[in-house]
């Protein structure tokens, strides 16, 4: 599970946040709201270890996140706002790249498998340029299937996708809670969720 | 392995599918090279003598315009945010970055050398020797200015920063190099194979919060 305590984040010489303390258990969606600028992509780059807290710890299993290092890596998918997309490769490539670089041998089945699921079946052997930005979404979502990991942090990923992916991507998410998993996600669109239990955080502006 | 394998797989396909990048750099080494002959004396020993420092030299400044590719570019749209959370060490991968961007444009720098060293006039013995030279001494071109690339990420004019954090503690290799002294480049590069990965990680660090 996961900790956090009195988290506080500055930026230049402003205070975002600050007192922000939540736990997330195995089969808590958490999500994550507040007006542009209120910190829900710094607090969540903050759960990924990219972002240092000005003050206040992060744990994970009772453990601190930095003195995990590697370890905590590999508990968590991470969705970011950019979502690391390359033009040149295709979303295959891209995926399997993606599974590479985190140590994980990909096989072409699997990966084409995961990129159907997610409804790019037929685009997948295309450039990422000439795919739609719901697209490119879609192929960074692919991520989160070939790679079981128990936290998913998901910054603004319903953007740009249509409902029946938006839809999809609930599915997915209700199943990841079943299966006794965790998932912060920041949006401003509404996740009707009916597995797991729904909290939010609020960070005022 | 398996991560290492993939990273390199990854910049090559990248480099091969995006040619101008490497293309470009290597048209404005052989230019720069080319413009020194054409605008001096044509004495044969005077061009001699110049003919490594030019190479050197140039070969520095075309490196440095590859630096754009490294990071850049898996910064602008968040690759570089996932590298950074892989559950790998993120030396290795930058180690790996390193490699393949050696292997991208220090070996094609490096092989198109013996080319221009051709326009000096040297016999074969002057073209062998700056062309062993650059192979111990590009190594470290790309290693230094990953260090560059890292901590200039993001920033405005990064272009014009990157060149005056560089070129200056490219000096030593510099001088070694144009001098024909490969030991002691290979000590240069031996350092610096031991320091800059790790300060480059560093850099990313700092430069991705």
């Amino acid at each position: 599970m996961l900790e956090t305590t009195h988290l506080k984040c500055v930026r230049g010489n402003r205070t975002i946040f600050r007192d922000v303390s939540f736990a997330v258990r195995p089969g808590d969606c958490f999500r994550l709201t507040g007006p542009n600028g209120s910190g829900k992509t710094s607090l969540l780059r903050m759960l990924c270890g990219l972002l240092a807290p000005a003050s206040g710890s992060i744990r994970w299993h009772g453990a601190s996140i930095e003195s995990l290092g590697e370890e905590y890596f590999s508990a968590i998918t991470y969705l970011g706002h950019r979502p690391g997309i390359k033009d040149e490769l295709t979303a295959l490539e891209n995926l399997r790249v993606w599974c590479g670089l985190s140590g994980i041998e990909l096989s072409h089945h699997t990966a084409a498998s995961a990129l159907e699921r997610i409804g790019l079946g037929e685009r997948m052997n295309l450039p990422a340029r000439f795919l739609s930005e719901g697209e490119r979404r879609r192929a960074a979502i692919a991520r989160v299937l070939v790679r079981q990991s128990p936290l998913w942090l998901l910054d603004e990923v319903l953007t740009s996708l249509d409902r029946t992916a938006v839809e999809a991507f609930q599915s997915l998410i209700e199943d990841h809670l079943e299966g006794g998993g965790m998932a912060i996600v920041a949006t401003h669109q509404d996740l009707q969720l009916s597995a797991g239990r729904s909290q939010r955080i609020e960070l005022a502006a | 392995m398996v991560m290492l394998r993939w990273l390199v797989w990854r910049e090559v396909v990248l480099a091969w599918r995006r040619k101008s990048d490497v293309l470009s750099m290597l048209a404005f080494f052989a230019i720069i090279a080319s413009l020194f002959p054409l605008g001096m004396d044509p004495d044969t020993r005077l061009l001699r003598t110049i003919a490594s420092g030019v190479l050197w030299v140039s070969a520095l400044l075309a490196s440095l315009l590859g630096l754009g590719r490294l990071f850049a570019g898996d910064y602008a749209d968040g690759t570089l945010e996932q590298m950074l959370i892989t559950p790998q060490p993120l030396l290795l991968i930058v180690a790996g970055k390193i490699f393949a961007q050696w292997l991208v444009t220090g070996i094609p720098l490096m092989l198109i050398s013996p080319l221009l060293a051709l326009q000096f006039g040297l016999p074969s013995d002057g073209v062998r020797m700056i062309a062993v030279s650059l192979l111990v001494g590009i190594p470290v071109l790309n290693l230094v200015g990953a260090v560059g690339a890292s901590l200039t990420l993001g920033i405005r004019g990064g272009g014009a920063i990157v060149a005056l954090i560089v070129l200056p503690l490219c000096v030593p290799v510099l001088v070694f190099g144009a001098g024909g002294n490969v030991p002691l480049v290979g000590a240069v590069l031996a350092l610096t194979m031991v320091f800059a990965p790790w300060a480059a990680a560093a850099g990313l660090k700092i430069s991705v919060e």
